[in-house]
């Protein structure tokens, strides 16, 4: 945590009201997001117990597993999951724009350009906190390898058809969601944290109703609210603002799901033992109204989460989005329409470990998407960016004075001098390079090289320094500079010490051209080794 | 229940599973034993319990093969009073090595789990290994392992897998901690003449008591204690700058109110030659000069 957003947090104790950490959305929300509220059952180590689910806030479709412990109840479970999560995304994977990719072509060897396909928009998953993440990583997970009688008739405890298919794509997702600054699947507490700070610590920042609280509380102090939302029990002893899961409350778990699971149980035996056609109508409505309660209490603590999400997204749809938000969208598409483009080709599910290249890979990947996402959360957001100045990686200062000057080449093109006076003190050495936005371009910049710093010259006594810069280029190609390409004096101006765009360090080699000694163990990748399905035993948790 | 019902399948069969998994883990090639002797551990109290507990790790350590003493019972003292510890099951290997076995039902799926789960067990193994080395060192030939056994559920299934942890870090600092922790005797000579935690006292009563107790409050606490909400809403009564956090505490130097802090970036208070003030003076005014801005005032080109 920066001094900056910690003096928010210490405002926000002040005040009792959560405080701006940004000024617009850093993080893109498409119109209709799916949202996922799950809840795992306590004691069973990710099983899942019910989850709402959809895009439409007045009609969110309730799944519930009356007995978490039943492989059957399960698999119908995920076969629903399948059937509310696959048909949107697919609706997302069928709309394609055409789009231009640099490929190496194979025979000359040069960079050629490729028309593709590319997803016009893609479907976004939010979760209502982090461990809604990794919950959606480990259904993905449990599912993917599973087969279905289509896939191997032999198979034991064969898989709804669709379940192995959600396991990829929600394996992709929770994978997307370690990306900085990705926007494909994202928690709500998340989103939420990214754009206010509170009066209380990152951990109590998780629970999301204590975080909304914050934010927009109904009347009076957030500080009370949040303490309302932690807190505050009914006369049963259940809490008013339920967890945002995945796991569940204790006392909701001991005093309301086990009683209600209990009679289940005893209906479904009593189904199994009815002796004639009518007593098995009359226990079979005992069953389904045993299953009726079990889903009207999880519908009870599921709803106030699906309604705080909601209401976070409300909340972040008032802040006008970033305008380089909109470049990592565009990424996030890339990548959706990969994953779409290798589901179609037939490609097996991702592995279970990643081979040597794919994890070098990866990381790479994500450390360049760091840095873009540092960089480009300060260019859109001068409250970040003072967070940044405040750390001596940018400043902000007045054009004082320009000075003509010329490269000493044959040909001399301009390298005019900038003075520029500022109170901030970057971390300047000889020939640091800084960067300035032009005219509002996101992408393109100015560079310039520091020369010195500029002696005397304090106007009414305040302190300030000037510090003379080099422009070295978009300049133009003639002697003299292009118009509006060179500073004029009475210029405010924000200069960075980071690079604008950022790229990545040199492209990895191809895993074919990957040296041994890099690429993991021989063998390792390739055909023939096609991950196998799970051993299933008969007390599978998922 | 499924962590009971787990334990209770990895220790089946005399132990001989966990055994197996054990020296597959820790064995170095060697091959699993065939049996294992399982001591009766029995006994009345936890004092005659760890004085059997101590008694059958002597007895297995002179003998010489393989044993397993399901739930012993160890005696650590604990600022200065004694604490009793019970580890799901100690190993005596028959060259006088001990290895704990930490039993946990969070599943290990493809190899890894949770990294803040394991962090726990490995800070609860390393106490057991600590209270093992108060015993090992009267036992002739004995030595404690410093690397316990994980058990976790295989994936998703109910199979037992096994990693194993290295706890000399966690074993280190816990030592440290445990030597520098104030004796019980000191803390109660500080407290009022007849304070009590009696629950039987009325509410009041108790409250008055556990003031009297100084606590340092920090968020970590909220996931251990049961007091935390208590001194969660103490600290920020008085508005402790740690109820937000132990690293913003070590941001903000000599600056420990919130109250304070603000006067101190506002310019109300604090000497501005003090680092930590003119940094916050600094982050207040950029922040200020950010939100203004967003008003139609100068932003970012």
């Amino acid at each position: 945590m920066s001094l900056i957003s910690t003096l928010a947090r210490l405002e926000a104790v002040d005040s009792g009201r959560a405080q701006p950490l940004a000024t617009v959305r850093h993080r893109h929300l498409t119109d209709r997001p799916l949202v996922l509220v799950p809840l795992t059952t306590a004691g069973e180590a990710g099983a899942p117990l019910g989850a709402l689910v959809g895009t439409d806030r007045a009609a969110p479709r309730l799944l519930a597993v009356p007995q978490p412990r039943d492989r059957d109840l399960r698999f119908a479970f995920l076969a629903e999951l399948a059937e509310a999560v696959l048909p949107h995304i697919e609706a997302y994977a069928d709309a394609v724009e055409p789009a231009e990719r640099n490929e190496v072509d194979p025979g000359t060897g040069k960079k050629v350009k490729v028309e593709v396909e590319l997803c016009a928009d893609a479907a976004q998953l939010i979760v209502p906190s982090r461990a809604g993440i990794d919950f959606v990583r480990l259904l993905g997970r449990s599912m993917r390898f599973r087969r279905t009688v289509e896939d191997d008739p032999d198979t034991p405890f064969p898989a709804p058809a669709r379940v192995p298919l959600l396991g990829r794509w929600l394996t992709h997702y929770g994978e997307r969601a370690r990306v900085p600054g990705s926007s494909l699947l994202l928690a709500a507490t998340d989103l939420v944290n990214r754009h206010w700070a509170t009066g209380q610590s990152s951990l109590e920042d998780q629970h999301l109703g204590a975080l909304l609280a914050w934010v927009d509380p109904p009347g009076g102090s957030g500080a009370e609210a949040a303490l309302r939302a932690e807190l505050e029990r009914d006369r049963d002893g259940q809490l008013i603002c339920p967890p945002a899961g995945p796991a569940t409350d204790p006392a909701f778990d001991n005093k309301l799901l086990a009683p209600a699971i209990e009679r289940y149980d005893r209906a479904r035996s009593a189904l199994g033992a009815a002796e004639d056609g009518l007593d098995a109508d009359t226990r079979l409505g005992e069953l389904s109204g045993a299953e009726r309660e079990i889903r009207s209490l999880l519908a009870g603590v599921l709803l106030p989460t699906w309604d705080a999400v909601w209401r976070g997204l409300d909340l972040l749809r008032e802040l006008p989005e970033g305008t380089r938000a909109q470049d990592r969208w565009t990424r996030d598409r890339w990548s959706f329409t990969g994953h779409r483009d290798r589901v179609l080709a037939g490609e097996p599910p991702q592995p279970r470990r990643d081979d040597a290249v794919t994890a070098a890979q990866k990381l790479a990947s994500r450390e360049t998407a760091q840095a873009q996402l540092d960089a480009q959360e300060a260019l859109d957001d001068p409250l970040v960016l003072a967070g940044r100045r405040l750390a001596g990686e940018a400043f902000v200062g007045e054009v004082t004075e320009v000075e003509m000057a010329y490269s000493e080449s044959k040909r001399p093109s301009p390298r005019p001098l900038v003075t520029v006076r500022t109170e901030e003190r970057p971390h300047l050495g000889e020939r640091t390079k800084v960067y300035r936005s032009l005219d509002g371009d996101p992408v393109r910049s100015q560079t310039a090289e520091f020369v010195a710093y500029a002696t005397g010259e304090t106007e009414d006594g305040e302190e300030a320094v000037g510090l003379v810069l080099r422009i070295m280029d978009r300049m133009g190609r003639g002697k003299e500079p292009a118009p509006g390409s060179v500073p004029e004096p009475g210029d405010r101006i924000a200069w960075t010490l980071f690079e604008h765009d950022q790229r990545g360090g040199p492209k990895l080699p191809d895993p074919e051209d990957t040296p041994w000694t890099h690429g993991g163990p021989p063998g390792a990748v390739g055909p023939g080794t096609a991950e196998r399905p799970d051993p299933v035993t008969p007390e599978d948790l998922l | 229940m499924r962590g009971n019902v787990f334990e209770a399948k990895v220790k089946a069969d005399g132990g001989m599973e966990l055994l197996r998994l054990l020296v597959e883990r820790l064995g170095h090639g060697a091959e699993a034993p065939a049996e294992a002797k399982v001591p009766d551990l029995t006994a009345a109290g936890p004092e005659g319990r760890a004085a059997r507990t101590a008694l059958a790790l002597r007895e297995a350590t002179a003998a010489g093969d393989w044993a397993l003493l399901d739930h012993p019972m160890l005696a650590l003292e604990v600022a200065g009073s004694p604490a009793y510890l019970e580890p799901d099951a100690v190993v005596v290997h028959p060259d006088g090595t001990w290895t704990v076995v930490e039993i946990k039902s969070f599943p290990m799926v493809d190899g890894s789990a949770d990294a803040a789960k394991v962090g726990a067990a490995a800070r609860q193994s390393a106490v057991y290994v600590l209270a093992l080395e108060r015993i090992a060192a009267v036992t002739e030939g004995a030595e404690v392992g410093h690397q316990v056994l994980l058990v976790c559920p295989k994936d998703f299934s109910n199979l037992p897998t096994a990693s194993v942890v290295d706890v000399r870090k966690q074993r280190a600092v816990t030592d440290r901690q445990l030597t520098r922790l104030t004796r019980v005797e000191d803390i109660a000579a500080a407290l009022p003449e007849g304070t009590t935690f009696d629950p039987d006292r009325s509410p009041e009563e108790l409250g008055t008591a556990v003031e009297a107790v100084p606590a340092a409050y920090a968020p970590e606490c909220l996931a251990a204690c049961e007091l935390a909400f208590h001194c969660r809403a103490k600290a920020r009564a008085e508005g402790a700058v740690e109820s937000l956090g132990r690293s913003v505490r070590g941001e903000l130097g000599g600056l420990t109110t919130v109250a304070g802090v603000l006067a101190a970036a506002a310019g109300k208070e604090g000497d501005p030659a003090d680092p930590t003030v003119a940094a916050l003076r600094r982050a207040a005014a950029l922040r200020a000069e950010a939100l203004a801005g967003v008003g139609g005032g100068v932003a970012c080109r």
